[in-house]
């Protein structure tokens, strides 16, 4: 189908590229709704603050990493002081890894301040909670770390990769622009997807998991501890959060809209199902595929910018013709 | 496997059976315990005790605080009043998982399983309190993980071996008949070797057949491993047949206590059971 004038092959290869290009995006939809499902499956809580998490994870990366005190600017405007670093900068690793320990340390805080009042209620209840949770972070960042969009770089490549090109140049006579970060950010996500199925698997943890994601009561009648279980299905989100948090800080830098990705989200778990891991990666592929294909052959078409609004109106199809997701159990109502 | 069956003296507080079977002194001792939900007594001042080896059977009708005694022991339930002593000691209020680590396994009469997973993973899944290696160890040292779970899996399968579900090994466990998933549910409990068993209503809903299995296993259980058993029983024959000592009640009070002879005997649990209709 050659159109606006292309090569039957000029439009095939635009066409493989944009497809390549939204299987990279779709990754990082993939990462968020991953974080989704696994609260959503342990707990039947839609986590909300899920997109707030990233940035946050994202923002006390830099701040750590870059040694910036926290709450520096109140401080400042309360006592009058300068404060602004501590004048180090740390290596990427071991930033990573206190990241975690603060996305863990809040993962507590979360069990012990919200989750424990609000056991047996409403999902609802649950839900709103969340939502309250995700505003408190959302500022608490901002207070911690003050509010200006941040440069976010652990050392990833960037750039196109001249490689690829120039090998797909002479195999195919065109040459392909993909993002190193982009692939990176694909293998991580790969590593990242593979080590939790190993976990919940091979793992006492994650064996434990798995049974309370399946039934909280029989979960503690053979001896497993819910607070334990939400701890570290909220560390393990945090921790996805701050894999998602790296990839787009480093991308369009740390700023509020990080927190936006998890919109992106909501569409790639109608898609996915909420209960389904595999659903969730294969959700978000499909969304980053389908609204960069959708663009290249019709957004011409319309007036373009149809990635805005393609993932959220795919999403209602499926709404109306598989409401349990692609993966997600057939809703049987008994009756 | 420590079996007091087969022990010649009486130990303190114990008993011997009319089969000659001898029970042990006291693994567990209920006093005034009192359970309200809301306005609804559930319980009213309960006390009774579990001895060590014995099969202990809790009956009365629909609604009589069966299940809510069940919940009791094993920590779903906490109580208003009264006192739990368990191996000799007060048991302060423990949440079910903590009940589940000291010994105490259970199955529940509107069956709770994994059910997702399939017969194996159920079982396996009850030997998580046993599983020692935590995630570092696991990571670092694959041969000892390996070692254990070759371990776990050798009694989970020894389990399957007892309770005849070889066939269904692999087979997800929402899949499974009502009678089947009853089965599944006490292997798991069995698989964390417990000391104390709750069975709430094990052979609800089965057939005839399906009965004398069960009541072959529990007894089993009972012989082979020494674990001590409470069970929830509709049916009497079933009852009368497996405990050695039954507690009746009725409308959250206790009613009756004693062996199944006595029990029969006794009026109050004759005018209970009078005009209620059971399977
Ligand atoms: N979680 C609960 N909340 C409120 N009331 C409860 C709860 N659990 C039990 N009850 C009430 O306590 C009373 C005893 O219920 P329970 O389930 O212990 O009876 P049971 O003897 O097991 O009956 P059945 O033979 O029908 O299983 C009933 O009136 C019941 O409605
Ligand atoms: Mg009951």
């Amino acid at each position: 189908m050659p159109i606006w004038g292309l090569s039957m092959s000029d439009t095939f290869f635009f066409a493989l590229e944009a497809a390549l290009n939204g299987l990279m995006a779709g990754v990082m939809y993939s990462l968020v709704a991953l974080g989704f499902v696994l609260i959503y499956k342990a707990s039947g809580i839609f986590n909300y603050a899920q997109g707030v998490m990233a940035l946050f994870a994202a923002l006390t990366l830099v701040g750590i990493q870059n040694g910036q005190i926290p709450f520096a600017h109140v401080i400042n405007a309360t006592f009058g002081t300068h404060l602004s670093t501590f004048g180090w900068t740390l290596p990427s690793f071991l930033a990573i890894l206190l990241t975690l320990g603060v996305m863990v340390l809040f993962a507590i805080l979360v069990e012990r301040l919200v989750l424990r009042h609000l056991v047996n209620q409403e999902p609802i209840i649950l839900f709103m909670a969340t939502i309250g949770l995700a505003f408190f972070l959302e500022g608490f960042g901002d207070l911690m770390w003050g509010s200006e969009i941040k440069k976010l770089d652990v050392g990833l490549p960037q750039g196109i990769s001249e490689t690829i090109e120039s090998l797909t140049e002479k195999w195919f006579g065109y040459g392909f622009f993909i993002d190193r970060l982009d692939i990176i950010a694909a293998l991580v996500a790969a590593a990242l997807v593979i080590s939790l199925s190993l976990f919940s698997k091979y793992t006492k943890q994650g064996r434990a998991l798995r049974a309370v994601a399946d039934d909280h009561q029989a979960a503690l009648s053979v001896g497993i501890s819910l607070r334990f279980i939400w701890v570290l299905v909220w560390s393990i989100a945090g921790f996805v959060a701050l894999v998602a948090g790296i990839m787009w800080g480093t991308k369009s830098g740390v700023q509020f809209s990080l927190s936006l990705i998890a919109l992106k989200a909501l569409p790639v778990l109608m898609l996915g199902g909420f209960t389904s891991i595999p659903g969730a990666i294969v959700g978000g592929l499909i969304i980053g595929v389908g609204e960069k294909l959708f663009e290249f052959f019709v957004g011409p078409l319309v007036g373009g910018a149809t990635e805005n609004w393609f993932a959220y109106v795919l999403a209602l199809v499926f709404l109306v013709f598989r409401p349990q997701g692609l993966f997600g159990e057939k809703i049987i109502e008994r009756v | 496997m420590s079996s007091l069956t087969h022990k010649q003296e009486i130990p303190e507080g114990g008993y011997r059976t009319p089969d000659g079977r001898i029970i042990g002194g006291v693994l567990m001792d209920l006093k005034h315990i009192t359970l309200r939900f809301g306005g609804v007594v559930a319980i009213k001042d309960i006390s009774f005790d579990i001895r060590e080896g014995e099969i202990r059977a809790i009956i009365g009708p629909n609604g009589a605080g069966k299940s809510s005694m069940l919940n009791v022991i094993s920590g779903f339930y906490v109580p208003q009043e009264g006192e739990i002593w368990f191996r000799g000691q007060k048991r302060p209020p423990l949440k079910p998982y903590q009940v589940a680590r000291q010994g105490v396994a259970r199955t529940f009469q509107n069956i709770a399983l994994f059910k997702g997973m399939t017969t194996l993973d159920n079982i396996m899944t009850g030997r998580v309190t046993k599983m020692k290696s935590n995630m570092l160890e696991q990571a670092i040292w694959w041969g000892k993980a390996e070692r254990e779970e070759s371990e776990h899996r050798e009694k989970v399968e020894e389990i399957i071996d007892f309770l005849e579900i070889q066939a269904i090994r692999k087979t997800p466990v929402g899949r499974l008949p009502y009678g089947l998933q009853k089965r599944v549910e006490l292997g798991r409990a069995l698989a964390a070797e417990p000391d104390l068993l709750l069975l709430d209503e094990p052979m609800a809903g089965m057939n005839v057949e399906e009965k004398e299995d069960m009541s072959r296993f529990i007894l089993d259980v009972n012989d082979e491993y020494g674990t001590t058993i409470a069970l929830i029983e509709h049916d009497m024959g079933v009852v009368m047949d497996l405990s050695d000592r039954v507690v009746v009640m009725d409308y959250g009070k206790k009613i009756g206590d004693g062996t199944p002879d006595e029990v029969r005997n006794n009026q109050a649990v004759i005018d209970a059971y009078l005009g209620v209709v059971h399977e």
